[in-house]
């Protein structure tokens, strides 16, 4: 028997050609495997059934920008190969190459050809497809590609064959909210009254039916007179000033920074720089006001469309922060916010 | 970041560029901004004309932080 035929989507940087300076590479289709992809070849039980034979890159800042023209090129790309089979990354906590993942894997699946992905469960791609596509959950970092490799191979091959898929917790997939019907061996009274013992016992039980977590804000009040509000800048795009004082990190940011702008009208490549890394930071460094619109917000404040503009502007790296960690400094500069008397915040993501 | 802040009540306008993402996580009020590594300029074009930009998603944010809102809502500038 002939061996499945596989694609493999992956982004710039996993295919070798360069990093954020490279996220916008256009989608390009390669012959065979390209770096990653060696892994699953390797794999004995992938190799058995299927083999990679073609990979399609594109870069996460192209992908994420463009998905409409992005997507269209990829996967004509992917259908080109006839594959019997579609592996998307595994993407760790990369958030764009997540979201490319997904959004490529969605679409191979809806064109009636089975994929699946892998990445960290705080991806924001897990959250947007977990319901899609099957994702295998993977570590948060690339550190993690053995173990990933070793949970994606053997389900590709199920999904491929059409084979029955276990529950997430047997395959490693991220629970995608579907429920089958089985008997247990103990009925539910007896189940339900040792899992209360051990939770009584402070031991380790799971449960049979996660709760949902709807994490949402109640959208604050509109502001009714602009003019008299005071407006404070937030930005999780690493800007800071010059020298970067606090020593931000470039990813996994472990702290904000808490920074004075009240003399400054302009943001400069003098006065201020990006700390933020997983972004080709030469845009930010020439002029923070890309990131940060201090110039545009000064105007406003002169011409009295805004009241003013809060004296401290906070900012922290987005790039791999752990959600828990960005809830934490966000907390801490809210309560700062409320005690400062300020009325509406612009928050700027890159 | 938007949600820890704006429950303290203060509303918040998350100037993103992967919308998708600003609504997964759960922003209340978007504005799409240009690209990753210059959301709110864009360095194609003239100084003049980039603040022009900047200008007008910065315009929008105050519009949205003005608008009284329910759900998720995308403010468009294009």
């Amino acid at each position: 028997m002939s061996k499945l035929r596989v694609v493999h989507y992956i982004n710039q940087f996993f295919a070798n050609i360069g990093g954020e300076e490279k996220a916008d590479y256009q989608p390009e289709l390669r012959e065979g495997f390209v770096g990653p992809g060696m892994a699953f070849n390797q794999n004995k039980e992938f190799a058995d059934e299927a083999e990679i034979v073609a990979t399609v890159i594109c870069g996460d800042s192209y992908f994420n920008e463009n998905v409409d023209s992005a997507l269209e090129t990829v996967m004509g790309m992917i259908k080109s190969q006839n594959p019997d089979l579609v592996i998307c990354g595994p993407a760790f906590n990369a958030g764009r190459y997540g979201v490319a993942c997904g959004t490529v894997a969605a679409a191979v699946n809806k064109a009636g050809i089975p994929a699946i992905t892998g990445m960290y469960k705080e991806n924001p791609g897990a959250d947007m497809f977990k319901k899609e596509v099957y994702i295998i959950s993977t570590k948060n970092s690339a550190a993690g590609m053995r173990d990933a490799v070793k949970k994606m191979a053997p389900l590709a091959i199920k999904v491929a064959k059409g084979e029955a898929i276990g529950a997430s917790a047997e395959e490693g997939y991220l629970p995608n909210g579907i429920r089958k019907n089985f008997f247990e061996k103990k009925r539910g009274s007896q189940r339900a009254v040792e899992m209360l013992i051990k939770k009584l016992a402070d031991k380790e039980f799971e449960t049979e039916y996660e709760m949902p977590s709807f994490d949402r804000v109640a959208p604050g009040e509109a502001i009714k007179d602009m003019s008299k509000a005071k407006i404070a800048l937030v930005t999780s795009g690493g800007i800071v000033p010059k020298g970067n004082p606090d020593h931000i990190e470039s990813s996994s940011a472990s702290k904000y920074g808490q920074y004075d702008i009240s003399m400054f009208t302009d943001l400069t490549a003098e006065t201020h720089e990006t700390a933020h890394g997983g972004y080709d930071p030469v845009y930010a460094n020439a002029d923070a006001d890309r990131v940060l619109p201090v110039d545009v917000i000064k105007e406003y404040i002169e011409e009295g469309k805004i009241g003013s503009l809060h004296q401290y502007y906070y900012a922290t790296v987005g790039n791999g922060t752990a959600v828990a960690s960005a809830k934490k400094y966000a907390t801490e500069i809210g309560k700062k916010l409320v005690d400062d008397h300020v009325d509406a915040v612009i928050l700027t993501s890159t | 970041m938007v949600k820890a802040i704006e429950a303290y009540g203060i509303p918040v306008v998350h100037i993103a560029t992967v919308v998708p993402i600003s609504q997964t996580v759960g922003a209340n009020r978007i504005v799409p901004a240009i690209a990753i590594p210059h959301p709110l300029g864009n360095p194609a074009l003239t100084h003049e004309e980039e603040k022009e930009i900047r200008k007008k998603i910065v315009n929008k944010a105050l519009e949205a932080l003005q608008t009284p809102v329910e759900d998720q809502t995308v403010f468009e500038w294009k």
